[in-house]
């Protein structure tokens, strides 16, 4: 039992299937085995999670930098060739007709991985210094970069069927620039972050991480 | 590998038991009416929703989702004319640039996120729903049920037909754009891929599936004998 009354999987001893949601209890002398319905492998808590959710983490804040510093499209016409970056798109994109658009991408390129970044870094620390405040807002949170994560990829849709369709050289065409490959690494780290992640650390206090741990 | 020994856990007698995903509250599940749903008191997760004749109605969308997953994949998306040229792109058609410019793990991380997950998705799906009519329902039918919810993370056709959308409009301003066929098909696809999702209840094939090869097969399948006596 956690010490704020709960009664929790964890805490009697119960370990519950993350595939099939099978509820079972692990031999007396082993740690950890396997779902007897679908053979997934069991523990308490995802593998890891803290470890795994930072590395991911702080290497997608690595890359955010690249991101969007770097070009992400190059456009070569019969006068030269100009590089836009992310913020670039999104400024030439605005128009009295594009704004919503220009909107969307502002929010789901710029707004969305930064915030992400953010957010999970406040989860990872307060779950790791066993924090049993705003519990409530902070599993919201969670869901919330869980939901929203996958909408940073229209960016690379955006350049990938821009650039497949003005191939029309030596008019215009339309090339991805290396910017694109840090970008596209920022959503897939982050989204690997999210899922490494383990919500139940949330409600996890000091005294069952000890459990866990032990 | 060494972590994990071939051990299997022993179940808990009673399979209404569920512990919450989000905050490992252990609670038993009420009996649902069709429609209706179970959150967790804890954390206001949804744990579970009756959806009435979930097995039947995620088959026909996900037959009608293969359908147009193929005419999606085979004709072109979105096309252009500018002073006298024309030129038009499939879904593939975008990877294969990327991968011409030189951006081969772009180009991969689109394959499989537009291509290959929604493949894995609703081929998954279909498969799932066709195994769990049979009356012993075979373990396979768990065995792929288990990477559903990886294919449904991935797969990304939503999120692709707001960036077509977006590259749409850019394109727009120097050229006429044609939609194409599967610009529409896609459309149709991301609300099917949406209702199979509403209609799909796990929880309903995982009861029905035979249990895997384990130590604790024997006495389940007694316990659960005796359940439904």
């Amino acid at each position: 039992m956690s010490p704020s009354g709960a009664v929790t999987a964890m805490g009697q001893g119960l370990q519950s299937c993350e595939v099939c949601s099978l509820v079972s209890r692990p031999a007396p002398d082993a740690k950890a085995g396997r779902c007897p319905r679908c053979g997934e492998e069991l523990d308490f808590r995802k593998t890891a999670s803290f470890q795994r959710s930072w590395a991911f983490l702080i290497a997608a804040a690595v890359c955010y930098i690249p991101a969007n510093l770097l070009p992400v499209l190059t456009t070569t016409t019969a006068t030269g060739s100009e590089s836009d970056t992310i913020l670039q798109g999104v400024v030439l994109l605005w128009s009295p007709t594009g704004w919503p658009l220009s909107l969307i991408v502002l929010f789901a390129s710029i707004m969305i991985p930064s915030a992400k970044i953010l957010a999970l870094a406040y989860l990872l620390v307060t779950a790791q210094r066993g924090s049993a405040e705003n519990n409530e807002q902070r599993i919201r949170m969670y869901r919330i970069i869980e939901f929203i994560g996958r909408w940073s990829m229209v960016d690379v849709f955006v350049d990938t069927f821009t650039a497949a369709l003005i191939q029309l050289q030596p008019l215009m065409s339309v090339a991805p620039a290396p910017g694109l490959l840090f970008f596209a690494a920022v959503v897939v780290l982050t989204m690997l972050a999210v899922e490494s992640f383990d919500p139940r650390l949330i409600w996890d206090t000091v005294r069952s991480e000890e459990v866990q741990h032990a | 590998m060494s972590r994990y020994n071939e051990k299997y856990n022993e179940p808990i007698p009673d399979l209404a038991m569920v512990a919450c995903p989000h905050c490992d509250l252990l609670q038993r599940l009420p009996e649902l009416p069709p429609g209706g749903s179970a959150r967790c008191p804890r954390c206001n997760n949804e744990l579970w929703r009756g959806r009435p004749d979930s097995l039947n109605r995620t088959f026909a969308l996900s037959a009608a989702a293969v359908v147009l997953y193929a005419i999606a994949n085979s004709v072109p998306m979105l096309g252009l004319t500018i002073v006298g040229r024309a030129a038009s792109t499939t879904v593939f058609g975008g990877v294969e640039t990327l991968w011409q410019d030189g951006q081969e793990m772009v180009a991969v991380l689109v394959l499989f996120t537009a291509v290959i997950a929604p493949a894995l998705q609703i081929g998954i799906m279909l498969a799932v729903v066709i195994g769990a009519q049979r009356t012993r329902v075979p373990t396979w039918v768990g065995s792929l049920l288990r990477h559903h919810p990886v294919t449904r993370i991935w797969s990304m056709i939503k999120v692709m037909m707001l960036g077509v959308l977006v590259a749409l409009v850019k394109i727009a301003d120097y050229a006429t754009v044609i939609p194409g066929v599967a610009l529409f098909v896609l459309w149709v696809l991301v609300f099917l891929l949406a209702a199979i999702q509403a209609s799909f209840d796990p929880r309903e094939v995982w009861e029905r599936i035979t249990w895997t090869e384990g130590g604790a097969y024997p006495a389940i399948a007694d316990r659960t004998a005796e359940k439904t006596l």
